[in-house]
């Protein structure tokens, strides 16, 4: 089990390396590595050139951006775990960082990287929805900002463009009103989610968020349940939650047998919020 | 081929190598360090867990050439630490390994949970071995064998504390 034979290059600036990726044939960045490793070695991924960006400094700078935390795509699980960079999510997304896999896994594995890679059970997918952020993306005509939302099209399919890279996640600010609900249920720590769900409420800006991550399709945000808490702030959940909930489910996109879990979970979610 | 410049337990390895060899292979093949295991070669079980820049890093997903410039740690690499030979004592008193094959990647965990986490209990060590796989002893003895050690290393602190304050 070892990966097809490719050409590896370490990038010393951005702009290097969105030249050397623009000009490459099967071509693909790598940061940390933690999900494409796996790929090159189970050889799901054959590229011929392999274009490393994670020591670039530009991509490992966090800043404040008026009501926004730029974070770099750089930026590994465990920085953010470990409060290494600024928090504007009231404690979400270190938390979320802590469960990413493995200590080891978090210790390379960057945040740009993990959203590239958009496997739908991922944890950053489902949370960067909830929190409504954006990527930046720069490419050899420019920069573009595209919602982390519209930029997952499906299962390890998103819209980023021919020799674009990711270099900044862009996250909201969240008032100190704010409150978050979280829930995952993974055969063992650190494996991927069957079924995630994130809840953000803010009752002084953006409303709330409720959004289910699993393994088939993109993430879900919950429209009913997300429409009912809006109206409720952190208070504790309603009693029609259940139907807001089913009726975010009733689709064929979900399969029977997993909806009882996903209904489980939202709602797990959901109560997290007032805890 | 890369050349790459990599410090292994305190020495310069200077060496050409293919750039789709993993740091595993390299820490094996090349520099014959055999404590290093392969397992599932897909940053799953754990076995070939060690410290790169002080910190634990999956080997087997882990280029070679993009540990370049690194300083690299394996089981062989620990000397006299005194807290890996605590780690090592407490492992052969639970008799926290039987084939040894997850054993290296269990003790750079061990390391890691130790010197990382000061508020460690019985839940947070099992969530934190959920990286590691181990086919033989069914977890409870290396559960034991960290518990063992964070202990001793709390009694040692407190009485250093007691004689300080004394």
């Amino acid at each position: 089990m070892k990966p097809a034979e490719f050409s590896y290059t370490r990038a010393v600036t951005l702009s290097d390396a969105l030249g050397s990726f623009a000009s490459s044939t099967l071509g693909r960045v790598i940061a940390g590595g933690q999900s494409l490793g796996p790929m090159l070695n189970l050889r799901l991924a054959e590229p011929r050139e392999l274009i490393d960006v994670s020591r670039l400094v530009e991509l490992r700078h966090t800043r404040i951006e008026g009501d926004r935390l730029a974070i770099g795509a750089c930026v590994t699980h465990a920085e953010i775990e470990d409060g290494k960079i600024p928090d504007v999510t009231v404690g979400l997304m270190p938390f979320v960082a802590s469960g990413i896999a493995y200590r080891a896994v978090r210790n390379r594995g960057t945040i740009g990287g993990s959203i590239a890679h958009a496997d739908p059970a991922a944890d950053w997918l489902t949370t960067t929805i909830a929190l409504d952020a954006s990527l930046l993306l720069s490419g050899a005509a420019g920069q573009r900002e595209v919602r982390v939302s519209d930029f997952v099209r499906g299962a390890l399919d998103t819209a980023i463009g021919e020799g674009e890279i990711i270099t900044y996640v862009l996250v909201p600010r969240l008032s100190s009103a704010a409150c978050w609900g979280h829930a995952k249920y993974a055969k063992k720590p650190g494996d991927f989610a069957q079924s995630m769900a994130v809840a953000v409420v803010d009752p002084e800006r953006r409303g709330a968020r409720i959004v289910l991550g699993q393994r088939a399709e993109p993430p879900r945000l919950m429209c009913n349940t997300s429409e009912l808490l809006a109206a409720r702030g952190c208070a504790p959940p309603p009693p029609d939650l259940g139907a807001a909930i089913e009726a975010d489910l009733t689709d064929a996109q979900i399969e029977v047998g997993d909806r009882s879990m996903h209904r489980a979970i939202v709602a797990r979610a959901v109560q997290d919020l007032a805890a | 081929m890369k050349t790459i410049n990599i410090r292994i337990n305190g020495e310069a390895v200077s060496r050409p190598v293919d750039d789709r060899l993993s740091l595993a292979d390299f820490v094996r093949d090349h520099c014959l360090l055999m404590g290093t295991h392969v397992g599932c070669e897909q940053g799953v079980c754990g076995a070939c867990t060690l410290m790169m820049d002080d910190k634990p890093v999956r080997s087997c997903i882990t280029l070679a050439v993009a540990a370049d410039g690194s300083d690299i740690r394996t089981v062989e690499g620990y000397g006299d630490d005194p807290l890996m030979r605590e780690i090592r004592r407490a492992f052969n008193r639970r008799h926290a390994l039987q084939c040894g094959f997850c054993t290296p990647g269990m003790l750079a965990t061990a390391y890691d949970v130790l010197s990382r986490i000061a508020d460690l209990d019985r839940d947070r060590i099992r969530s934190e071995l959920g990286g590691n796989f181990c086919r033989c002893t069914g977890y409870l003895p290396i559960i034991q064998a960290i518990e063992d050690v964070h202990a001793q290393r709390g009694r040692s602190a407190s009485k250093s504390v007691i004689q300080a304050a004394e």
